[in-house]
Order: C-alpha cells, then sequence, then structure tokens
C-alpha cells in the first residue's frame, strides 16, 4: 500500500479475483435479482419487524368491526360515532342529550329523570370506539351530566377479517411462519440430503446401490400422499411441518450430492487424506462436503420457495399451523372461501405471497448465474 | 418394439408392489382410524364396525387380505361412504378429472410448445419477453391463488362464467377450471420447449438443412421441432399422469366432482382403502404414461431402438 502511495503514476497489479468475488460481482450487476433482494429483505423487515411496530395484535379481536373493507380512513366512522353513543347510552339507562366531537375527544351531555349514577360512565366506555369517560359536571341537580372521554381511532389498511382481527398484523405473523418454514425445512433437508448424498457416493459400491435404490422408491411414491402422510402424522404442529417438509424434499439434493461427490472422491486431495489415515467419515466432513457447496448453494435458492408453496399448499388443504397461529396459504385458504364478500381477504395475502415467490425465484435464477462456472 | 413395451409392463409389478406396501404401513403407522370420530362411537358399535371391515385382525392378515384382493381387482369397501366401494368411487368420479384433465394438458401442452417454439425463433423480441413473463407467471403463482382469483374476477365481478359446479360439462363450466389447470403446464412446457428449441436451432443438422436450402417452415417443423421435443416428452409423462388423476385445488375451488379430492378426504378421514385406491390408480398413471414416453422417444428418435 504504502509503495503506491509513493509512486501513484504506476497502475496499481491487476488483481486476481477468486470464484466467489466473481461471483457477487456478477450478482451485483444482475438488476433483476438485486431489485428482488431488495424486495425479499424489505418483506422480511415488514413480516418480522412489523409485529413490533404495529398496534394491533394479530389475533386481537375488534367486535364492532368484523370483515370491514380495506381504508385509509379511521375506524369508527364520525358520522356514526353518534350513533354508537346513544346505543351506549341506552343501555345506561339514560338519554344522550347532545354529543360533540373534538380532535379525540368528545363530549357529550346525558341526562335521565332521575339522578345519574356516577357508574353509568362504564356504559359509556366501549371496546372499540370510547374509552376514559369521566363526568366533568352535573347539572340540573344531578338528573343530567357532562361527560368527556377519548374517542379510539383504530387504523384497518388491510381491513379485517370475519372474526374483526386485522388483516395486517395477520399477514405480518403469517409471513414469518411462511418464510421460517420455508428456511428451516430447507436446512432440515439440507442436512438429510448433504450427507445421504455424500455418504452414499463417497462409500459407494453396494451401500451406494442400496441407498439410492431407497430414494428412487420414495420418488415413486405420489408426493402429496407422502406429505399429508408425514402431516397426519405428526400433527398439525409448527416444528413437525417443517421436519416433515424437510423429510420429504431431500431427495433431490441427495442426487445432486452423491454426483458430485462421486467425482470428487477420485481426486488426489482424497486420496491424500486417505493417505494420512483419516477415517472415511472425516474425509466426507472434511473434504468432501465443503467441495459440493457451488451446486448445493444454488439448488438451496430453487428450494427456498419450493418448500414456501408446499406449506401453503398444506395449509390451503387445511393441514397447517393451527388458529389463530395462520400462515399466507391458510389466509388465502381462508379468502378463498368468502371471496363474494370480502374479496380483500383473498387479495393482499396473496399479493404478498406470489411478489415474495417471484423475488426468490429471481434471486435464484441470479444465484445460478452468478456461480455459474460456465458462464463468464 | 412390443416386446420391450411388455417387458416393461412386467417391470411394473414389482414398482407397484412396494408403492402399495408402503403406502400400506405408513398409513396404518399414523394415529387414528376411520372410526376414531370427534364424538366417540359406543364401544360396542366401534367394536363392531372393526370387525365388519377386519381391523381388529393383526396389520399383516390386514394387509394380505388387502393384497389378495387387489390382486384379483377389489379396491375394498369405502369406510367413510358406506354406500360404495372404492372401484365406484374411483370410477364415478375419474371421468370428470380426466375431461378436465385431458382439456388442459391439451392446452398446456399444445399452447406451450407452440408458443415455446414461437419465442425460441424471435428470440428477445416483445413476443419472446411476453411469452417468458407469463411462463415466469405460471410457474411462481400456484394454483391456489389463480384458480380464487380467476373466479373472483371472471365469475364472482364480471359475472360472464359460473362459479363452480359442473352441471352437464358444458363449455362454460369448463372454462375456469381448465384454464387454472392449463396455466402452470403451459408455463413449464413453454420455457422448456424454448429452451431446447434454441438449443436444436444452433444443431448441425439444422444447419445443413439451412444450406440445402429447404424452405424455413419445414425446417422448423419437420426437423427442428422434432428434435426440440425430446424434452418436452421427458417431462411429459409424469405431468399427464398427474394432471388426468385430477387436482385437489382445482377442483375444491369450483367444487367439481373428480378424483383429487378423494385423495385429501381420504388421508385425513382414515378412509384407508378410499387412499389406497388413488395411491394405486395414480402409480398406474405413473408407470403407464412413463411407458407411453418411452415408445415416443422411439418414434421422435430414430436412434432409439428398442429391441
Amino acid at each position: 500500500m504504502s509503495e503506491q502511495k509513493s509512486s501513484p503514476v504506476t497502475q496499481a497489479p491487476v488483481q486476481g479475483l477468486s470464484l466467489w468475488m466473481m461471483a457477487r460481482r456478477r450478482f451485483l450487476r444482475n438488476k433483476a435479482a438485486m431489485f428482488s433482494l431488495f424486495v425479499l429483505i424489505a418483506v422480511a423487515v415488514f413480516s418480522f419487524g412489523g409485529t413490533w411496530v404495529y398496534p394491533h395484535a394479530y389475533d386481537q379481536i375488534f367486535d364492532s368491526y368484523v370483515a370491514i373493507p380495506p381504508s385509509l380512513e379511521p375506524y369508527p366512522k364520525e358520522d356514526t360515532l353518534h350513533q354508537v353513543m346513544q346505543d351506549a347510552a341506552e343501555h345506561g339507562h339514560v338519554s344522550l342529550a347532545d354529543f360533540s366531537v373534538t380532535g379525540s375527544t368528545y363530549t357529550a351531555k346525558v341526562t335521565s329523570d332521575k339522578a345519574i349514577d356516577p357508574r353509568v360512565t362504564r356504559y359509556l366506555d366501549r371496546p372499540d370506539e370510547f374509552d376514559g369517560a369521566a363526568i366533568k359536571e352535573t347539572l340540573d341537580g344531578g338528573n343530567s351530566a357532562i361527560v368527556t372521554g377519548t374517542v379510539n381511532r383504530q387504523y384497518f389498511p388491510f381491513g379485517t377479517d370475519r372474526n374483526g382481527r386485522d388483516l395486517m398484523p395477520r399477514i405480518m405473523v403469517g409471513g414469518q411462519v411462511s418464510i421460517t418454514v420455508g428456511i428451516l425445512a430447507t436446512l432440515v433437508s439440507l442436512v438429510i440430503g448433504v450427507v445421504y448424498g455424500a455418504v452414499s457416493g463417497y462409500i459407494g459400491g453396494r451401500t451406494d446401490n442400496v441407498m439410492m435404490r431407497f430414494v428412487e422408491i420414495l420418488y415413486s411414491l405420489p408426493f402429496m400422499f407422502f406429505v399429508i402422510m408425514l402431516v397426519v402424522f405428526f400433527g398439525r404442529h409448527f416444528v413437525l411441518i417443517f421436519v416433515a417438509i424437510g423429510a420429504i424434499q431431500w431427495l433431490d439434493m441427495a442426487r445432486i450430492v452423491r454426483g458430485q461427490t462421486l467425482s470428487l472422491k477420485r481426486r488426489e486431495f482424497v486420496e491424500a487424506a486417505h493417505a494420512m489415515g483419516l477415517s472415511n467419515w472425516q474425509i466426507i466432513k472434511r473434504h468432501v462436503i465443503p467441495n459440493t457447496i457451488g451446486p448445493v448453494v444454488v439448488f438451496v435458492t430453487v428450494l427456498v420457495p419450493q418448500v414456501i408453496l408446499l406449506e401453503s399448499f398444506l395449509s390451503f388443504l387445511g393441514l397447517g399451523v393451527q388458529e389463530p397461529m395462520t400462515s399466507w396459504g391458510t389466509l388465502i385458504a381462508e379468502g378463498t372461501t368468502g371471496m363474494q364478500f370480502v374479496p380483500w381477504l383473498l387479495i393482499y395475502p396473496s399479493i404478498f405471497f406470489v411478489v415474495t415467490l417471484f423475488a426468490l425465484n429471481f434471486v435464484g435464477d441470479g444465484l445460478r448465474d452468478a456461480l455459474d462456472p460456465k458462464d463468464r | 418394439m412390443f416386446r420391450f413395451a411388455f417387458r416393461r409392463f412386467l417391470s411394473a409389478v414389482p414398482t407397484l408392489f412396494i408403492v402399495v406396501t408402503l403406502s400400506f404401513f405408513m398409513m396404518r403407522i399414523a394415529p387414528g382410524g376411520p372410526f376414531h370420530l370427534e364424538r366417540p362411537l359406543p364401544p360396542q358399535v366401534f367394536e363392531n364396525l372393526n370387525r365388519a371391515f377386519f381391523l381388529d385382525q393383526p396389520l399383516i392378515v390386514q394387509y394380505g387380505h388387502y393384497l389378495w384382493n387387489l390382486m384379483h381387482g377389489d379396491f375394498g369397501p369405502s369406510f367413510i361412504y358406506r354406500d360404495f366401494t372404492v372401484a365406484e368411487l374411483i370410477g364415478n368420479s375419474l371421468p370428470y378429472s380426466m375431461t378436465l384433465g385431458f382439456w388442459a394438458l391439451l392446452i398446456g401442452v399444445g399452447g406451450g410448445v407452440f408458443v415455446g417454439s414461437l419465442a425460441a425463433l424471435k428470440q428477445n423480441s416483445l413476443i419472446d419477453y411476453m411469452v417468458m413473463s407469463v411462463a415466469n407467471i405460471g410457474i411462481t403463482v400456484p394454483n391456489f391463488v389463480f384458480a380464487p382469483l380467476m373466479s373472483l374476477v371472471f365469475a364472482v365481478v364480471l359475472g360472464w362464467l359460473p362459479a363452480g359446479g359442473w352441471d352437464d360439462g358444458g363449455f362454460r363450466n369448463l372454462v375456469l377450471p381448465v384454464i387454472s389447470l392449463a396455466l402452470p403446464q403451459f408455463a413449464v412446457f413453454a420455457r422448456i420447449t424454448r429452451g431446447s428449441m434454441i438449443e436444436t436451432l444452433r444443431a448441425d443438422h439444422i444447419r445443413t438443412a439451412r444450406a440445402y436450402g429447404l424452405p424455413s417452415r419445414t425446417i422448423v417443423i419437420v426437423h427442428a421441432l422434432r428434435a426440440a421435443l425430446m424434452p418436452v416428452i421427458s417431462y411429459l409423462g409424469p405431468t399427464a399422469a398427474g394432471v388426468l388423476t385430477g387436482s385437489v385445488v382445482v377442483e375444491t375451488v369450483f367444487s367439481l366432482p373428480g378424483v383429487g379430492r378423494y385423495f385429501v378426504l381420504g388421508a385425513l378421514n382414515r378412509d384407508y382403502t378410499l387412499v389406497m385406491g388413488t395411491v394405486v390408480l395414480i402409480s398406474i398413471f405413473i408407470i403407464v404414461f412413463n411407458l407411453i414416453v418411452d415408445l415416443l422417444y422411439a418414434v421422435l428418435d430414430p436412434r432409439v431402438r428398442y429391441e
């Protein structure tokens, strides 16, 4: 470095590029993949960060706002407030004489033919609309009172579902479940597939034959049957769902790794390791598996969207996580059943789901192009 | 060729046997049973039901029993749909699934191959980009999102088509389910065809054909397409088997009486015989179509010979 500084005229020596640096450069140049990566990060931040910031919980039920369409206006609507307060007053056996709202506080005048019991305020507090009612002053010798309190304004930008739960945090939690299952199930299949494939390929011979024959048999089983059976067997638990999915997605991975291993085990460094007296397992762990990483990384990026799709499909069939937990597939399935009346329940989860899958596919394609050693 | 087909058919028997055995035991290991209802049956009734369906026997006896019946073409009675045998249930619903699947396959494969070739011939043109965008959508948007959205737009909002049901199986009832079923296939086949067509167009024999001065239509249809179809054919087998044996999603969304939903319903209700029946059906379809694919190879590629 110091030499370069002292003689700025001479060109810096041409730096050799490692395979990974070249791959990274190529990936950074791929606009579609970079944009998709950005979208993915945004979706992940929305899903995982959103629940911390957003005021409503995913299982919080708003009885007054069942199946309201998405809007940027706050609820309750201004023109309904008077009616709600009137109903509340009637409930408390007083009548509403005057009602006005300024900002987030309201002032109401209630009258009765008897003296007003101060406990009437508890009737005026509504779980969803009004809060903190307090008698400000009493008039007419106690027969009427001025009550003030706050108006609870709630925003439902994505609307609510048919149980009165805000759709937005549900999409966030659904995203958490879908993304987590996608990643964890991929990891499960990665571990099983890589170890199985490497062992089978490295040991070879009869063991290889038997192990690959087993994989072929699993291939010939109807795929959905296998998944459904595993989910039925394991029960509908979050952890078990991704184990079940991972346990069937490893077949392709095992084949890819086996193919790589077959060519790797003839290489000199493996022979050298053998000559140094390393055990088979040590060689597999230290020399074979790390060298299969390229194709495995590419396959993993293809696998994640597949797993998310599969999880959502299971949820669509009603085999996914249990209420009130949710996932994108569950939300889409719920949206499907009532799309005539509450179409936003179908549209919003679908948008998130499809955008994520699109982005994942583009990132996967970008990674494949970037890591492909033939394409320089 | 006939002898090859026969031999292949025979070699499918052990595969089928393994599939049946694995499915049988996997399902029995799963907890619950067809008569474990949410409101438990009286113990007397429960025992009698189990005895009637041989469920009180040891598993291995049941397995032998099932295998014996299966070899005689008897799929057994359904545990849940008590008035029907499994063969009746499948026989009644398979025509619907196959009609649906046939049209979907025709549109998916025919359309996909046509559009894919077009995109390959006009590589990097507007057509190419349009085809590839549609293909990308078809691959990323799953059935269970696409089908409800189609139904929402064309049946609910626009009111052009019925939202579901079979009725007389007319054009109007079939359009939406067929399109929903065909789109993913269309996308996959368009992509495969485009890729292999681009490769084929650069091949030597195409260059030779051009040098001979053959009309480009002849080159594409007779020489290029034939070679480009090879990867398409190998994908066709499992796809055709899957599409013709019904789709759970499409049948559920459009409330059609096909065979696909029996699979899921059967597994959820532990209707052992019904699930086994559908598993055997799907396996047979896969085996038959793989055989057809192998024979098609020989037709398309003169280098392939089966003796």
